[in-house]
């Protein structure tokens, strides 16, 4: 060391000229129970499973969206609609079991990517913490949104999103 | 005589009070600071700004609960933290806190007491100081707050010795061991009575005196009897409740008395620039003396906090060689430095 090293003083002074232009900075703190911060236009969360404009599920239990899912969070069990239950499903066919496990989950949106029926889709919602594994498996009473509480899904249904999902040689999982 | 008696005792109590006070308030002040050096907001949630954190902590350390280990020594277990604060608290009596209040037609110097070697009182009772830090830690009987209370025992005496002999030079120049005169030697300043503060003829000694005033008070860089990453807690390990308190607390006493004795020593104490000119009256001088150490001392709260969250800690071996090969043999060039110019130009 050079004999300024040695003495310390110099890079101590450097030292407390940083400090104190710290001290006078901005802090980036948000005060969270009052003030939230924004959410990025393009969050994933929690999922939704959406309906169409009469009510009815649009979702077909095609798998296509399990068979995309990279963490294997999502399973499924089809059924065929019965007669008079044109109003609850949108196609013949529905699923009677739709599950994801939100512990697996990455919230990557290979799912909504891959669906042909724009029925899931990744919302602004935040997953909640709970006290069990099994409280974090969301079966459909928690995904398809209520018929007289929809959940916006506009942000992420741009028109550059719709032509994307046009245009499946740009898909992920072709 | 009883009013004179009557006089000190409320002199005694209220400098006690605000020594406490400032303590407790450097606890907020330290959290504030070092949120605010690390670009955060700090305590913002007991009262207004934060403002009643320190009432908060001081309840909470006192309904916690008070373990004192089995295998410790009981007796020397419950004197450490007592004598720690007890030291701490003894320093204040000789700081001059103002000049003279007259009421009445009666003087009021105020300064509990003014006695001739009031820089060797506060010596000795700081070298008691570490005594409560190697009793707590030794009672404790555990290897890590033996390990700090031994650290604390030799850094403490180690830099002592640095500090006395820069003090030998500082007196040399001065001519007296009383704070108050020492403080009536810089009167004026930039004004009419052109003066200089004692930092000016000492700088060097101002330098020494400094760093060993973080060393005696345990403040980081020299931190090492509590350092956390290697000691758990250091010398205060196994305490809880109020007796952590009284340690911690201890902590900032110093640092607010060796603040106010680097102002009396160095930077002019209660006097300040154009004093003399302002053509007011002596008491309103004396208030406004008062006002100025007493922002004195804040900045040097304030620096002890600002090196704290700026500096790292010193390795022990450092520690031991800044302390010995370093300040000890330049506060003996700066002491024969000293002598030379009192010789030849004064």
């Amino acid at each position: 060391m050079t004999f300024w090293e040695r003495i310390y003083l110099p890079a101590i002074l450097g030292g407390i000229a940083i400090t104190l232009k710290h001290f006078f900075r901005r802090s980036a703190t948000v005060r969270y129970p009052e003030v939230k911060r924004e959410f990025s236009a393009i969050w994933r969360g929690q999922h939704v499973l959406k309906r169409d404009d009469k009510g009815a599920e649009r979702c077909t239990a095609c798998g296509l969206c399990a068979v995309a899912c990279p963490a294997e969070a999502i399973t499924m069990t089809a059924a065929e609609r019965k007669k008079g239950e044109e109003n609850l499903y949108r196609e013949e066919k529905y699923a009677a079991v739709y599950e994801i496990n939100m512990l697996r989950c990455i919230f990557c949106g290979l799912c909504e990517e891959a669906c042909p029926k724009e029925a899931i889709f990744l919302t602004d919602r935040i997953v909640h913490t709970d006290y069990t594994r099994s409280e974090f498996v969301y079966g459909k009473d928690k995904l398809v949104e209520q018929v007289d509480a929809r959940i916006d899904v506009t942000k992420r249904q741009t028109q550059n999103v719709l032509a994307f999902k046009q245009n499946k040689l740009l898909s992920h999982n072709k | 005589m009883s009013a004179f008696i009557l006089y000190k005792v409320i002199l005694a109590l209220v400098v006690f009070t605000v020594t406490l006070v400032t303590a407790m308030y450097s606890t907020y002040a330290e959290r504030k600071v070092a949120a605010f050096m690390q670009d955060r907001i700090g305590p913002n949630r007991a009262g207004p700004l934060g403002l009643l954190q320190p009432l908060a902590d001081g309840v909470k350390f006192f309904m916690k609960e008070e373990i004192i280990p089995d295998v410790s020594n009981k007796f020397l277990f419950v004197i450490g933290p007592c004598i720690a604060m007890l030291t701490a608290l003894m320093a204040g009596v000789v700081v001059p806190w103002g000049d003279t209040l007259i009421i009445d037609g009666t003087e009021y110097a105020l300064q509990v007491t003014d006695i001739n070697i009031g820089i060797l009182y506060i010596f000795g009772v700081v070298s008691i100081g570490v005594y409560g830090i190697m009793i707590g830690g030794w009672a404790s009987n555990n290897k890590f707050s033996l390990l700090g209370g031994i650290r604390a025992s030799a850094q403490m005496i180690s830099y002592e010795i640095a500090m006395g002999l820069a003090i030998i030079a500082f007196v040399m120049v001065t001519g007296t061991l009383s704070l108050r005169e020492i403080t009536e030697l810089q009167t004026g300043g930039v004004g009419s009575d052109w003066n200089f503060w004692n930092v000016v003829y000492q700088p060097v000694g101002f330098m020494i005196f400094l760093i060993c005033a973080f060393a005696e008070c345990n403040r980081t860089p020299f931190d090492l009897p509590e350092c956390e990453t290697e000691l758990v807690g250091g010398y205060h390990t196994e305490y809880s409740s109020m007796k952590l308190g009284f340690y911690l607390f201890a902590e900032y006493i110093n640092m607010f008395i060796s603040s106010a004795v680097i102002s009396s020593l160095y930077f002019g104490g209660y006097n300040f620039p154009f004093m003399n000119d302002l053509g007011l009256d002596h008491n309103t001088v004396t208030i406004l003396g008062m006002t100025a150490l007493g922002l004195k001392i804040i900045f040097g709260i304030f620096f002890f906090m600002w090196i704290r969250w700026t500096v790292p800690r010193f390795r022990y071996d450092q520690l031991m060689n800044l302390g010995w090969k370093g300040l000890l043999p330049l506060a003996i060039i700066n002491i024969l430095v000293t002598g030379f110019f009192l010789l030849f130009f004064k």
